[in-house]
């Protein structure tokens, strides 16, 4: 799903209008989300061939005897049956208890939360250097329709959507870092400086994509009835440009970044793991790695809800950006 | 006919020299054996560890002293199954589902929705994530928890391009004049959604392949000593000071091989698709 997003509709303006009504009722469906997602989750780790008490005992340094395995699955109640475990699980997953990692043997809450802000960190400021790049770039590109400008952003956009990410973070790194010195190799730091590389990485990637999309959606406008109206009656090229065209292509791009998020949060776990970044991807990665259900779930979980609360106030943001839902309200 | 085959060349002069491109491609990993002239993609000798690129090895060799020219062209092979097998069966399914919730609707469309709609929102590569990770390493796991994720848009789509036609008049005039469900399904619903499934089909390689080998990196697909690129780039990784070929080679593999299947794809979409402005 991620790299084919620049052809996402367009909806309708009519579509985005959020009442308070629709506003609740995108609340209940994060919520029904959420219990699916838990469900398939859990599903999945039940299903799965790795045994957690083995884990546990495995990580605490004990060779895992089969008594003892047995009276471990016995008291953590993994011998119960698929339903009363899932719903146990639930029950305290909804007083935020999301139980304890087997491997790093600390509450998954307290693990998640610790890494929660270095990743929301790199994203944002992922996302600022992929406008800074996307928004100018796909706009000349988008007015320069056709003409050699156009071709070479076409072109370099083209073979950055097409570039793998952690291919990108290792070149980075081979030149940043271990051929110029300029940046640490391990960006564990928490300084600004560690955060950069990873932050350009991940910006390379989304850039390409964005700016195609920025180009789509300024295009769509400009071929709209009103310009050709406008240019008529004499109106600057340039306030046509910056007073109509791109108020009217912000919503697009706004519902786009809000998408973009997604790939975002997926493309931080390889980043993360590259650069050594302490973030949650990272911590996902290791968890998974050590059949670590329950962080896992807790990761899944997570992630799922920072998604759609992120899409939650794009929508909502839109009845503040376009002046015709703030009439249609 | 040689006219219109000639005119469809250079009206579609990208479109075919990616298409042959990419036949190249499959060529190339069908036959990697013969290209490759013999060479074991799996088996080398200690004593030719690490060898930069030269004569003997042009893109050089790995810590195993395998010869990364024979594994990146047997890359290929495994790129290129794993990504449309994942194309084929979200697709497969996709289709299957969306064109049958489309017609009949009921309980069964509205479950099936529901499913669909839960997996679009929510960041597809994090749950393909876990889904292999928790699945075991392997590159079948892999193809299958990206299927997983990707089928609910194959669906949606498949679903609202039948819910298009479904009350249009002549459809109806074919259910009365006593048309079978099972006629219906394949003569009138599937041809329409069709098209615009498979030029997202077609868009969708190249990304796929892009994911399909991140997992591989992160080491929730392929495993050693299989010769998948993105599992490569992550073994080339700690020699990266001394080593950088180890890193070069699978990564341009990668990217040549995605930019020919995207290329292929939009070129597929602006011949079938006129009125999309790419």
């Amino acid at each position: 799903m991620p790299f084919n997003n620049y052809d996402y509709p367009f909806k309708k303006w009519g579509e985005r209008l959020l009442t308070k009504k629709k506003i609740i009722m995108r609340i209940i469906q994060i919520v029904i989300v959420l219990f699916g997602i838990s469900f398939f989750t859990f599903l999945l780790t039940y299903l799965a061939p790795g045994d957690p008490a083995q884990i546990m005992l495995t990580s605490s340094g004990v060779m895992p005897t089969e008594s003892a395995v047995n009276a471990l699955r016995e008291s953590m109640g993994y011998n119960d049956p698929f339903f009363v475990q899932y719903f146990r699980w639930l029950g305290n997953a909804l007083h935020g208890d999301f139980g304890m990692s087997f491997s790093l043997n600390k509450p998954v809450v307290e693990l998640l939360l610790a890494r929660l802000w270095p990743t929301l960190k790199l994203t944002l400021f992922s996302m600022v250097l992929m406008l800074i790049v996307s928004l100018p770039l796909g706009m000349l590109s988008a007015v320069k329709e056709n003409t050699w400008i156009d071709n070479v952003v076409r072109g370099i956009t083209f073979v950055g959507v097409s570039m793998p990410n952690f291919w990108v973070g290792l070149l980075l790194m081979l030149v940043f870092c271990v051929k110029l010195g300029i940046f640490p190799v391990i960006c564990s730091g928490g300084t600004f400086k560690s955060m950069i590389l990873p932050s350009v990485t991940l910006a390379i990637a989304m850039s390409a994509k964005y700016t195609r999309q920025v180009r789509t959606a300024v295009l769509e406008e400009l071929h709209q009835d009103y310009v050709i109206g406008a240019r008529a009656r004499g109106v600057q090229e340039r306030k046509i440009l910056w007073r109509n065209v791109f108020n009217n292509s912000l919503l697009p791009l706004i519902t786009m970044l809000g998408l973009s998020v997604g790939s975002l949060l997926g493309g931080t776990a390889v980043v993360e793991v590259i650069f050594s970044y302490p973030g949650l991807g990272n911590l996902a990665v290791a968890a998974i790695t050590s059949n670590d259900y329950n962080l896992i779930q807790g990761y899944v979980l997570w992630v799922a809800l920072i998604y759609m609360v992120i899409n939650l106030i794009v929508d909502i943001s839109y009845n503040f950006v376009d002046p015709r839902m703030r009439l249609a309200r | 006919m040689e006219m219109k085959k000639k005119s469809f060349f250079a009206a579609n002069k990208t479109f075919c020299v990616f298409c042959i491109l990419a036949i190249l491609l499959i060529l190339t990993a069908i036959f990697a054996p013969v290209v490759t002239r013999g060479i074991d993609p799996a088996a080398g000798s200690l004593k030719d560890a690490i060898l930069p690129p030269g004569p003997g090895h042009i893109f050089g060799t790995d810590k195993m002293g395998r010869d990364i020219f024979t594994r990146v062209i047997y890359g290929s092979r495994v790129s290129l199954t794993a990504a449309l097998s994942v194309v084929g069966l979200s697709f497969g399914i996709g289709t299957l589902l969306g064109v049958l919730s489309g017609y009949f609707r009921g309980i069964v469309d509205a479950i099936i929705m529901r499913i669909a709609d839960m997996m679009v929102s929510f960041p597809g590569l994090v749950l393909a994530m876990a889904v292999a990770g928790i699945l075991g390493a392997s590159i079948r796991n892999a193809v299958l928890a990206v299927a997983v994720v990707t089928w609910p848009k194959y669906a949606r789509l498949a679903r609202s391009l039948v819910l298009k036609i479904r009350d249009r008049d002549y459809v109806a005039a074919a259910v009365t004049t006593g048309s079978k469900h099972g006629y219906m399904l394949v003569r009138y619903m599937l041809p329409n959604a069709l098209p615009t499934l498979i030029i997202t089909a077609a868009t969708d390689i190249g990304s796929l392949m892009l994911e399909l080998a991140g997992l591989s990196f992160l080491g929730f697909g392929a495993v050693s000593p299989t010769p998948e690129w993105g599992l490569m780039l992550s073994e080339g990784r700690a020699y990266m000071q001394t080593a950088p070929w180890l890193m070069v080679f699978p990564g341009l593999a990668i990217l040549i091989t995605v930019i020919i299947f995207n290329m292929l794809g939009d070129g597929l979409r602006d011949i079938l698709d006129p009125r999309h402005e790419g």
